[in-house]
């Protein structure tokens, strides 16, 4: 796939507002993993006119290929500004793909309480998933070679876009 | 495998072992102090845990008393899940002859992922980490005059907390500067991170001889050397550590060297106290000082724990 065949990521997100919509509260809290979901967890939080401040999540320290990889240079602080326990609440990603990050983050949460209910929402579903993990919102599902990557960037004035990378 | 010499790098020139601050680029202590930074939010959460280290053995192996140090490794290691054997060697197999490299290699035959050691004798830590296979990592908790790497971090990690910037910052060291390990570690990390102007002051039995090479400037006399500085670091009058007459006595020593408010007021109004402890109250610190607004030592456990953790975290992924 080519740059110029993915998605607009302003479109994407708007596709993801209108799904969400119907399905959020007042009280529903929202946590981005960082980094690409903490920005789309913030822009969601504000077009979905919602109380709760956002959380932000880096699950480093919850990750399955630490023995491979070690620690990442920079592990951003884990920020859950509302209480767990019993709140229904809402994972935000920018891509979701093997499912791995998913879970590292639903453990990650757990460490800070129980929740009614977590679901999930990504802005791209790329497939090759390898645990069974399902996203509730989707803005677009696509399909990639393997070897390549798509991740989510932001510039100067906050609008976000989609790019290719390689693993 | 090692780089440039450096035993504590491997050979991406990233830290396997920590011994020493001493050569470290100050790319790996930022890295550190970052880490931990994230660290600290997990020890204010209602888990207190995260599974990092899951599955692994870390050994406390203290062949000199310590209850502050050997405690914040534990707890930092149980906090990333990791096992942790704490060993006191002095009352077990070194009693009975054993040497310190056949206690090692015994430990690591049952499958030791960390050792953790406090040794009496300068260079214990290395020694034992050139001889350990290469999946095992060694973090010095202390070897006598040398080196108290985690200490010297984790004053880093308060400073910043407090000061920020070590680029705009003056810095005293007060003390027993002869003997001090923590002093050591403190002055190779404080200039690494770019600190301009660093003191140390003391009487001129406690300052080793070659002190000025460290590039710090050199004061006797305490009203001068804690002028308009930002930040008082104290250390404790190592008793255990002297043989010989370095001083007339405590009480002298209080006199001359001893923070009190008094002295503490030609400081910045906004400098701050740090102590490695375990204090001597009215020996190199007085009570209202230790206990004083400026005081930041209670905090310096706290973070010290913190730091522990991500050095942990670091070297178990290197």
């Amino acid at each position: 796939m080519t740059a110029r065949a993915l998605p607009d990521a302003e479109q994407l997100l708007a596709a993801l507002i209108a799904q969400m919509r119907p399905h959020v509260s007042v009280e529903t809290g929202l946590i981005g993993i960082v980094t690409g979901g903490a920005w789309l967890a913030e822009r969601l939080h504000d077009a979905l006119k919602l109380k709760v401040p956002c959380g932000t999540l880096d699950v480093s320290f919850y990750r399955d290929d630490f023995q491979h990889k070690g620690l990442k240079r920079e592990v951003a602080p884990s920020d859950i500004p509302f209480d767990v326990e019993g709140r229904e609440l809402i994972l935000v990603d920018d891509v979701l793909y093997t499912g791995r990050t998913i879970r590292a983050a639903m453990n990650e949460l757990f460490d800070y309480g129980r929740p009614a209910s977590i679901r999930l929402a990504s802005l791209v579903d790329r497939g090759g998933r390898e645990l069974p993990i399902a996203a509730q919102f989707v803005g677009a599902t696509i399909e990639l070679p393997a070897r390549q990557s798509v991740e989510l960037k932001r510039d100067a004035q906050g609008r976000l876009s989609l790019a290719l990378g390689t693993d | 495998m090692f780089l440039n010499n450096n035993p504590q790098l491997n050979k991406n020139g990233e830290l396997h072992h920590l011994l020493t601050i001493e050569g470290l680029p100050g790319e790996i202590l930022r890295q550190i102090l970052d880490t931990a930074q994230s660290f600290v939010g997990v020890t204010q959460r209602e888990v207190k845990k995260v599974p990092l280290l899951r599955g692994k053995a870390i050994f406390n192996l203290f062949f000199e008393p310590s209850t502050r140090t050997r405690t914040t490794f534990e707890i930092a290691a149980k906090r990333l899940s990791a096992d942790v054997i704490n060993l006191a060697i002095n009352v077990s197999s070194q009693s009975k002859g054993e040497s310190v490299l056949d206690t090692v290699a015994n430990l690591a035959a049952m499958q030791a992922d960390m050792f953790i050691v406090r040794h009496g004798q300068s260079g214990a830590p290395h020694l034992i980490a050139r001889h350990v296979s290469e999946d095992i990592h060694v973090i010095n908790a202390g070897d006598g005059r040398h080196a108290h790497p985690t200490q010297g971090l984790l004053d880093m990690f308060t400073i910043r907390h407090y000061k920020r910037d070590f680029t705009q910052l003056r810095v005293a060291i007060v003390g027993d500067i002869l003997h001090s390990r923590v002093a050591r570690s403190q002055i190779h990390a404080l200039t690494t991170l770019g600190v301009p102007e660093l003191r140390v002051i003391g009487p001129k039995t406690l300052l080793p001889s070659n002190v000025d090479n460290l590039g710090v400037h050199v004061y006797h006399d305490m009203a001068k050397g804690l002028k308009d500085v930002d930040v008082v670091m104290m250390l404790r009058l190592q008793n255990e550590r002297m043989q010989g007459s370095f001083l007339p006595s405590p009480q002298e020593f209080f006199k001359f060297y001893g923070l009190t408010a008094e002295k503490l007021a030609l400081a910045k109004p906004d400098a701050i106290v740090l102590h490695p402890g375990p204090m001597n109250r009215g020996v190199e610190i007085d009570s209202d000082v230790a206990d004083g607004s400026q005081s930041v030592i209670l905090p310096q456990v706290t973070f010290g724990i913190a730091i522990r953790m991500a050095v942990m975290g670091i070297l178990a992924g290197n």
